[in-house]
């Protein structure tokens, strides 16, 4: 237990010594590697910070139901405020509509112009259950009540926002796919080419009674290791990335009067995708001393 | 301690190296290979540590059976023989010292204990004072004791050498010579291919004489 331990110690530092010694080669892998990895940890962060915005919308489910002129809103007032899918209903005059309006910005010369008030009376409702089948029906049915012109469900876009947000998930799945089996055959790569500069010593230590996982055991370590470095270099690159992108992003958002950010990985993320970055290190370091042991 | 029997070795698409050998050398013994060039000395001494496998025919050393032996029995097999080999086989990217102590770390030894044993086996063939340099520094005759010194630092009980006088003055083969000598005084088993007729008249010992791959007698 204590030579196996120490064997690894060595192998350790054997690999830890190689990967310094040719400090460019190995700078240039990792960052191969960290640029592949840093598309789907991007792509990653952005669906995360959409998604949280998504999800703070639908929380909220509203709907505007408005009036045709001849509408009688006392009834209607009463007919919503009975029925138990609608936690409340506020009632927003076509007078007090324009005035909101006109207070938006860049549209008060717009209303100035307008002979007469275009808009109609509105509810606006919030329903108790938030989900996109219960909302729908409620919409129907307030379409069918007398006076009623039309009904929008004001959360709908955040529903097909996560309808994109699982799609553009499926392409990340994908591209990370795609890319964890590009750092496999980096991986793959360098590690043979460090298998045969080293050749003589390795033929030497199976002659004089090396095991396969003697062999084997650097490698493996300069394989993870070079992944972990790729990891930490495309870290950074989405750290940097989201930093320079985060300023206009944040103009963009405001002037659709949102807070929206793109966020860095949460922690438990960020250290998975260490860990996962060192294990296809791994794995093709693995492959590739397999195939030159047969 | 090592017997062959009836040893036939044909190379894939060449001759037949060896033509169906048969001796035994009792632990302890002291024996010479010998013979011309591609006579099969070579193929006879790689078919003990199994780095080559006999076409037909057993080769027994220890007990085991070494030509069915699985790949994965081999690095046992090996750390238990001493290898000389004819090229030598140094690592020119470290130390003395390190070229001697692979064998131990690749083996698991614990560092202070393999410390010990690497001295006293640079010291054996009096390379002690040379541990820090790197190989290339050394003569012929001294990177010979080199490889001499790495084939004994696990204390093997067979010690197998391919032409290990092969390019030394007659100076410096006799000091291998002298170092093998000490070897079978304290019950190591030898086996040492040579050409050299001089040497294995001047040493008197057994001597296996190959003639196209046949042992004459």
């Amino acid at each position: 237990m204590i030579a196996w331990l120490r064997q690894h110690r060595e192998a350790f530092a054997r690999a830890r010594g190689r990967l310094l010694r040719q400090r460019g080669a190995s700078l240039l892998n990792a960052l191969v590697i960290g640029v592949a990895l840093s598309l789907p940890a991007g792509g990653y962060a952005l669906l995360a910070s959409l998604k949280s915005v998504a999800q703070r919308v639908t929380v909220e489910p509203q709907l505007s139901v408005f009036l045709r002129q001849e509408a009688r809103r006392a009834e209607l007032e009463a007919r919503m405020k009975s029925d138990a899918r609608i936690a409340q209903a506020r009632f927003v005059s076509r007078d007090e509509a324009l005035r909101e309006l006109r207070q938006a910005e860049g549209l008060a010369e717009v209303v100035a112009a307008l002979e007469r008030n275009p808009l109609p009376d509105a509810f606006v409702l919030r329903a108790r259950d938030p989900s996109a089948a219960s909302l729908e029906a409620l919409a129907a049915d307030l379409r069918g009540l007398p006076g009623v012109a039309r009904v929008q469900v004001d959360s709908a876009w955040a529903h097909r926002l996560g309808a994109l947000a699982r799609i553009g998930q499926l392409a990340l799945a994908l591209l990370a796919a795609l890319l964890a089996t590009g750092l496999i055959a980096v991986t793959f790569n360098t590690i043979r080419l460090q298998i045969l500069t080293q050749r003589d010593e390795i033929e030497v230590s199976q002659l004089l009674g090396a095991t396969d996982a003697f062999v084997r055991r650097p490698f493996l370590y300069l394989g993870a290791l070079q992944g972990l470095a790729g990891g930490i270099l495309g870290l950074a690159v989405l750290l940097g990335g989201i930093a320079s992108l985060n300023r206009p992003v944040r103009e963009l958002a405001q002037t659709y009067g949102s807070d929206f950010q793109l966020a860095f990985l949460p922690w438990p993320q960020a250290v998975a995708l260490l860990g996962i970055a060192a294990f296809l290190g791994w794995l093709g370091a693995m492959l590739s001393v397999s195939k030159y042991l047969r | 301690m090592i017997s062959f029997s009836a040893v036939s070795k044909r190379y894939p698409g060449g001759e037949e190296a060896l033509r169906d050998v048969t001796f035994a050398l009792q632990a302890g013994e002291f024996a010479f290979v010998t013979g011309h060039s591609g006579a099969g000395k070579s193929t006879l001494l790689k078919l003990i540590p199994a780095i080559e496998r006999p076409t037909s025919g057993s080769v027994i050393v220890n007990g085991q059976n070494v030509g069915a032996l699985k790949r994965s029995a081999l690095p046992y097999l090996r750390r238990n023989l001493g290898l000389v080999f004819q090229d030598q086989k140094l690592l020119f990217d470290r130390t003395v010292y390190d070229n001697v102590m692979l064998p131990l770390a690749l083996s698991g030894q614990p560092p202070r204990e393999a410390a010990k044993r690497v001295r006293a086996a640079l010291d054996k063939v009096g390379l002690l004072a040379r541990e820090r340099a790197n190989p290339i520094q050394l003569s012929g005759g001294e990177q010979q004791r080199l490889a001499i010194a790495r084939a004994v630092v696990n204390r093997p009980a067979v010690l197998v050498a391919d032409e290990p006088t092969a390019n030394l003055d007659a100076e410096s083969a006799a000091r291998i010579l002298d170092i093998f000598v000490s070897f079978h005084q304290v019950g190591v088993t030898l086996l040492v291919a040579t050409h050299d007729q001089a040497l294995i008249q001047r040493y008197g010992k057994r001597v296996l004489r190959l003639a196209a791959g046949r042992l004459a007698a």
